[in-house]
C-alpha cells in the first residue's frame, strides 16, 4: 500500500510555513491543506511546526567502500547514513576494490544503490585505469552504462600528469562529464601527515604544504581554460586555493569547487592530540584557511559543500598518527556543521544552504530529478530539519558502519527529522526507515 | 583543622635542655667525642644534628665534631601511595663513616621505618664502628625492633594524634613541639 | 608529573626539580655500591621500536640502579615486526602488570598516544619519538651545561639554579631533529638564549614561533651569540644528498655548517661543545672538535644515567603528583 504525506506548517527554505502534499512521488500541492484521503492510500500527516523543508541534499563526494571494504561501509549502510543526514543522492567515489574504472563496476554500485533504496547512488568513475594515473579508463563506456556516469575522479590520488589531465578534461566533453580533481602535488607531499606550518613544525609530523594543493588547482584551471572544459575541484582547503578559484571565475573559466564540513570547522590544532581521528587528506588547515573557505562559500567562490565521507575500520584510527588512515565520516554531520559555521554566523541563508548542498551539486553531477525547487510537480525529494535541536555527536549512535567522526563529543545544531525520496520516507521521526519498507 | 585542640608539650627552653642533655649522654656513652660523627636525617634532623654538634664541640673545648646529613628517601619502603618526595642532600663530612661512631639524629621516632631506611643507606655508604640514634621525641607505636639510644622526651601518643616539631632554622617560628588532634579521624 | 613526553610540557620548577634530583642521583653513582633500593619490586619496560642500543642501555642502567626490574622489548624479532599494533602491545604489557613504559618509536607522537589513549594506565617516558621529542636527552644536556656554567662539569651544580643568561647555539638538521625540538623549548624554559643555525632546507616551515633566533650563517651566529655551548646535531648522510636532497654534498655541508678546528678556535674560552651522539666525524663535527677538551660528549653519556634515574624516580616512586 502506498502512502501520501501531508506535511503541515514546514518552513520552506526557512521562510514562511506552508503545507505540502507528497503524492505519487511528486509534490502534489503546496500552500493550504488540500489533501484528501484517497481510496487504498494511507494518508500520513506530519506535524512540521518549527521544521524547515529543504530539497533533498546531494553529496558530490562520498566513499561507500563497496565493493572491497564492506567491513567499514556498504552501499546499503552508507546510503542509509546519507538519508539520516538529509541526503537523497550521493556520488560514490571510485577508489573501491576493484576500482570503479569499468562499466561493470559502476553498474554494480548503481544496482546496489537501487536495491538499498535510501538515496540515488551515482557512481563516480575513475579517470585512470586502477587510479594509477597513467592511462585513461573507459570513460565513455561508464558514461553510457546504466549508471550514466558524469563525474570522473581518481580521488585519493591526484591526476598529476598534465597530459593525462588535459586528455581527461577534453574527452569527457563529449558526454558533458566533469573531472573532479583531488589536488595534491605528489612530490611535494611524500610521507605528508598534516598541514605544513607552525603546528607540524612543533609536532614533528611531515608537512602537507598548501602549495601542493594550490599549484595543481592553478594548473588544472589553466588547462580547463585552454581546452574549454569543465573542471571540479574536490575538497578545496586553503586560502590560496580560494583566491585562485575566485580569479578563475572572474576570468570566466568553467570551474566549480567544493569544501568539506570538516574544513569549515576544524583546524590543524587538532593534530596536537596525535589522534588519527583528525587525520584527513587534504589535511585540516589553519584558522585563517577556515575563515577563507567560509568566506569563499559565502561569496559563491566555492560552489558546494561535499562530505568526503570516508569510513574507516577502528584499528585504522585507534593507533599512532602516522599509522592511521586518512579520512573522516561526514554524512550525518554535514548539515549540522554547515548550520553552525555558516547559518548561525549569518553568512548563508537556508536558501543558500539548499543551493550549496542540493541544487548546485546536482547540477555539477548532472543528476536529474535532484536539487530541484520545492514546487508543485517537482519530485518529492525533501528533508525536514529541526534547526532548534542541539545534539552531542555520539559515534556509536550514528547510522554509518564506522565510528571515525571527528566531531565525537561536540555539540552541533540541527536534526534531520524526516527525509523523503520521491515521496517515500527514508527517514521518519529522526530514524531511518527499515530497509524492507524503503525498498518495498 | 579548625577546632582541633593543639597543645605545646615542649617549649623552646625544654628543647634546648634536652639537646644539651643528649650531647652529654653521647659523650658519656662514647668516652668523649673522638670517633663521633653526627648525621641528621632531613628535614628537621639536620638542624638538630647541627645543634648537638655545637654542644659537643663546646663541651669538648672547641673540638671539631663532624656533622652532616643523610637523606634516606631512596631507601624508604613507603614511597608508593604517597606524593613523590623531593630528594634531600646527603652530606658525609670528612673523614667519612668507616670505623666512626655515627650518631643519627631525627626529630620524631615513630614507626621506626625511617631509621630502618637510614641503616640501609649507611650500609651502602660504608662500615661504621657503631651506629647510635638520638631523637628529640619518641612517640611510640614502633613497627620494627628499633629503639633510640638518646631521647629528648618520651611522649606517649594516640596514633590519631599528630606531633609537630617546629624549629627556627626551618619553620621560622620559635622552637616548640606540639600535639594536635586525637579525637576522631 | 604523570608522564614525561615533551620538554614543552615542563614548567621551569619541574625542570629544575628534575635536574636537582639528577644531581642527587649522580652523587650516588660515585660510590662503590651504586644500586639503590628505591624502585624495588617495580617493573619498567623498555619498549624500543627503533634501534638505539645507547639509549636503551642508559635507561636500563638507570632503572637497574634503582632496583627496578627491567623488561626489554624491542620491535625486531618480536610480534611487532609481525604487524602487531602499538595498541595490542600496550594491552599485553598492561596485562603483565608493568609499572612504567620507556618508549622509543619511529613515529612522532607515539608516546603521546600510548599515554593518552586509555590503552595503558602507567607512566610513559618518551625515549625519542620520530622527529618530535627526546626529553631526557635535552635534560641531560641541560644538566651537563648547568654544571659547566657553575664550575668545571665535574662538581655538582648548586641546587635550584637554572640556565639564566646562558647562550646556546644549536647547529644542524633541525628539521628532522627531536633533540633540537626538545632542547629549544627546555633551554628557553630554563632561561637560556637559544640560536639555531642550519641551511634553510633543514629548518621546518613554521619555525617562527619557536623561542629562539634562527640563522643561516654559522660564523656570523657564533660571533654574535658568544655561546656558552655549541650543540652539534647529527646529520644523516644518506637522506641528505639523494634526489631532492637537502644540501648539495657532505663536503659543502661540512664547510658551511661543520664544527672544524678553525671555528673551534674562535669560540669563547668557556664555551663547551656538545653532541647527542652518535657523531658523523668529518660531517657535522671534525675529529679535532669532537676530541678537544671542550667536548662534553663523554660527560653527556654519563650524565644521561643520572638524569634517567631522576626521571624514573619522579615518575615512579610515589603516586602521581609532586609533593
Ligand atoms: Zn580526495
Amino acid at each position: 500500500m502506498s502512502t501520501d504525506y501531508l506535511i503541515l506548517g514546514a518552513r520552506l527554505l526557512g521562510e514562511e510555513p506552508a503545507d505540502l502534499v507528497l503524492r505519487d512521488g511528486v509534490i502534489a500541492s503546496l500552500g493550504a491543506d488540500t489533501a484528501h484521503p484517497r481510496d487504498g492510500v494511507e494518508l500520513v500527516t506530519v506535524d512540521a511546526d518549527g521544521l524547515l523543508a529543504l530539497p533533498g541534499l546531494v553529496d558530490l563526494h562520498t566513499h561507500l567502500r563497496e565493493p572491497g571494504r564492506e567491513d567499514t561501509e556498504t552501499v546499503l549502510t552508507g546510503s542509509r547514513a546519507a538519508a539520516a543526514g538529509g541526503f537523497t543522492a550521493v556520488h560514490a567515489m571510485a577508489n573501491t576494490t576493484p576500482v570503479a574504472d569499468t562499466a561493470g563496476v559502476v553498474e554494480q554500485v548503481h544496482r546496489l544503490g537501487i536495491d538499498a533504496g535510501y538515496v540515488d547512488v551515482r557512481p563516480v568513475g575513475a579517470v585512470s585505469v586502477g587510479l594509477e594515473g597513467t592511462r585513461l579508463a573507459e570513460l565513455g563506456a561508464m558514461a553510457s552504462s546504466a549508471a550514466g556516469v558524469r563525474v570522473f575522479s581518481d580521488d585519493g590520488h591526484c591526476v598529476d600528469d598534465p597530459v593525462l589531465m588535459r586528455r581527461a578534461l577534453e574527452y569527457v566533453k563529449s558526454f558533458d562529464g566533469v573531472i573532479a580533481q583531488h589536488a595534491q602535488e605528489p612530490r611535494l607531499t611524500v610521507g605528508a601527515q598534516m598541514h605544513e606550518g607552525v603546528v607540524s613544525a612543533e609536532l614533528g609530523l611531515a608537512g602537507w604544504p598548501a602549495v601542493a594543493e594550490e599549484s595543481i588547482i592553478a594548473r588544472d584551471i589553466l588547462l580547463a581554460e585552454h581546452v574549454g572544459s569543465r573542471l571540479h575541484v574536490c575538497h578545496l582547503s586553503t586560502a590560496g586555493s580560494v583566491d585562485i578559484v575566485r580569479w578563475a571565475k572572474a576570468r570566466g573559466i568553467d570551474v566549480t569547487a567544493e569544501v568539506t564540513p570538516h574544513h569549515l570547522l576544524l583546524t590543524d590544532e587538532q593534530a596536537r592530540s596525535y589522534d588519527p581521528r583528525y587525520k584527513v587528506n587534504p589535511p585540516l588547515r589553519t584558522a585563517e584557511d577556515v575563515e577563507a573557505v567560509r568566506a569563499g562559500l559565502a561569496d559563491g567562490t566555492i560552489d558546494v559543500v561535499a562530505t568526503d565521507h570516508a569510513p574507516h575500520a577502528a584499528e585504522d584510527k585507534d593507533c599512532e598518527w602516522p599509522a592511521g588512515a586518512f579520512g573522516m565520516t561526514g554524512l550525518e554531520t554535514a548539515l549540522p556543521v554547515v548550520q553552525a559555521t555558516m547559518v548561525e554566523t549569518g553568512r548563508l541563508t537556508w536558501a543558500d544552504v539548499a543551493r550549496v548542498l542540493s541544487t548546485t551539486p546536482a547540477r555539477i553531477g548532472r543528476v536529474s530529478g535532484q536539487g530541484r525547487p520545492v514546487a508543485v510537480g517537482e519530485p518529492a525529494n525533501l528533508t525536514l530539519v529541526d534547526p532548534a535541536a542541539r545534539r552531542r555527536v555520539e559515534p556509536a549512535a550514528q547510522v554509518t558502519r564506522s565510528r571515525n567522526t571527528p566531531f565525537a563529543g561536540t555539540e552541533l545544531p540541527g536534526r534531520v527529522v524526516a527525509t523523503f525520496l520521491r515521496g517515500r520516507a527514508t527517514v521518519y521521526d529522526g530514524a531511518p526507515v527499515a530497509h524492507e519498507e524503503v525498498n518495498a | 583543622m579548625a577546632g582541633m585542640p593543639t597543645r605545646e608539650v615542649l617549649t623552646a627552653s625544654d628543647i634546648s635542655r634536652s639537646l644539651t642533655r643528649i650531647a652529654h649522654e653521647i659523650l658519656e656513652r662514647n668516652h668523649g667525642s673522638e670517633r663521633v660523627t653526627v648525621l641528621g636525617i632531613p628535614t628537621r634532623g639536620v638542624p638538630l644534628a647541627r645543634r648537638i654538634g655545637e654542644r659537643l664541640a663546646h663541651t669538648e673545648g672547641g673540638a671539631e665534631i663532624p656533622v652532616g646529613s643523610l637523606d634516606v628517601t631512596m631507601y624508604r619502603d613507603d614511597l608508593r601511595g604517597q606524593p613523590t618526595r623531593t630528594l634531600q642532600r646527603t652530606d658525609l663530612p670528612e673523614p667519612g663513616i668507616d670505623d666512626r661512631i655515627v650518631v643519627l639524629v631525627d626529630d620524631v621516632l615513630y614507626s621506626g621505618r625511617t631509621i630502618r631506611a637510614a641503616l640501609d643507606a649507611l650500609g651502602d655508604l660504608g662500615r661504621p664502628a657503631a651506629v647510635q640514634l638520638a631523637v628529640l621525641v619518641d612517640r611510640g607505636h614502633r613497627e620494627l625492633p628499633i629503639r633510640a639510644d638518646f631521647v629528648g622526651k618520651n611522649l606517649p601518643t594516640a596514633a590519631t594524634e599528630r606531633v609537630d616539631v617546629h624549629l627556627t632554622e626551618i619553620d621560622d617560628v620559635p622552637d616548640a613541639v606540639t600535639i594536635s588532634g586525637g579525637e576522631a579521624h | 608529573m604523570r608522564h614525561l613526553l615533551s620538554t614543552a610540557e615542563l614548567t621551569r620548577d619541574e625542570a629544575v626539580r628534575i635536574l636537582d634530583t639528577a644531581e642527587a642521583m649522580a652523587a650516588t653513582q660515585g660510590r662503590s655500591i651504586k644500586k639503590l633500593p628505591t624502585l624495588r619490586g617495580r617493573t619498567v619496560v623498555n619498549l624500543f621500536f627503533e634501534d638505539s642500543t645507547r639509549t636503551r642501555i642508559s635507561f636500563e642502567a638507570a632503572a637497574k640502579r634503582l632496583s627496578a626490574d627491567v623488561l626489554n622489548f624491542s620491535a625486531k624479532g618480536s610480534s611487532v615486526s609481525k604487524g602487531e599494533s602499538l595498541k595490542d602491545t600496550a594491552l599485553t604489557l598492561q596485562a603483565m602488570g608493568i609499572d612504567a613504559v620507556v618508549i622509543r618509536h619511529h613515529d612522532s607522537g607515539a608516546p603521546h598516544r600510548l599515554a593518552h589513549s586509555g590503552w595503558i594506565d602507567v607512566p610513559v617516558l618518551n625515549a625519542g619519538d620520530g622527529t618530535h621529542q627526546h626529553p631526557t636527552q635535552a635534560l641531560l644536556d641541560a644538566f651537563t651545561l648547568r654544571r659547566h656554567l657553575s664550575a668545571d662539569g665535574e662538581t655538582p651544580a648548586p641546587e635550584d639554579t637554572a640556565l639564566d643568561g646562558a647562550s646556546v647555539v644549536i647547529v644542524g638538521d633541525v628539521l628532522h631533529s627531536r633533540v633540537a625540538r626538545s632542547n629549544v623549548s627546555l633551554l628557553h624554559t630554563l632561561g637560556a638564549r637559544v640560536t639555531v643555525v642550519a641551511p634553510p632546507t633543514l629548518l621546518p616551515v613554521g619555525i617562527e614561533p619557536w623561542p629562539c633566533e634562527v640563522r643561516y650563517d654559522l660564523d656570523e651566529a657564533l660571533a654574535e651569540a658568544v655561546p656558552d655551548a655549541v650543540m652539534m646535531l647529527r646529520v644523516q648522510r644518506e637522506r641528505m644528498t639523494s634526489a631532492g636532497g637537502f644540501f648539495p654534498s657532505p663536503h659543502e655541508y661540512h664547510r658551511r655548517y661543520g664544527l672544524d678546528g678553525e671555528r673551534l678556535a674562535r669560540l669563547p674560552e668557556r664555551c663547551v661543545v656538545m653532541h647527542p651522539g652518535p657523531m658523523n666525524r668529518g660531517l657535522e663535527i671534525s675529529a679535532e672538535a669532537a676530541d678537544s677538551p671542550r667536548s662534553t660528549i663523554v660527560e653527556q653519556v654519563g650524565n644521561g644515567v643520572a638524569v634517567r634515574m631522576a626521571a624514573l624516580y619522579l615518575l615512579l616512586a610515589g603516586e602521581e603528583g609532586i609533593a
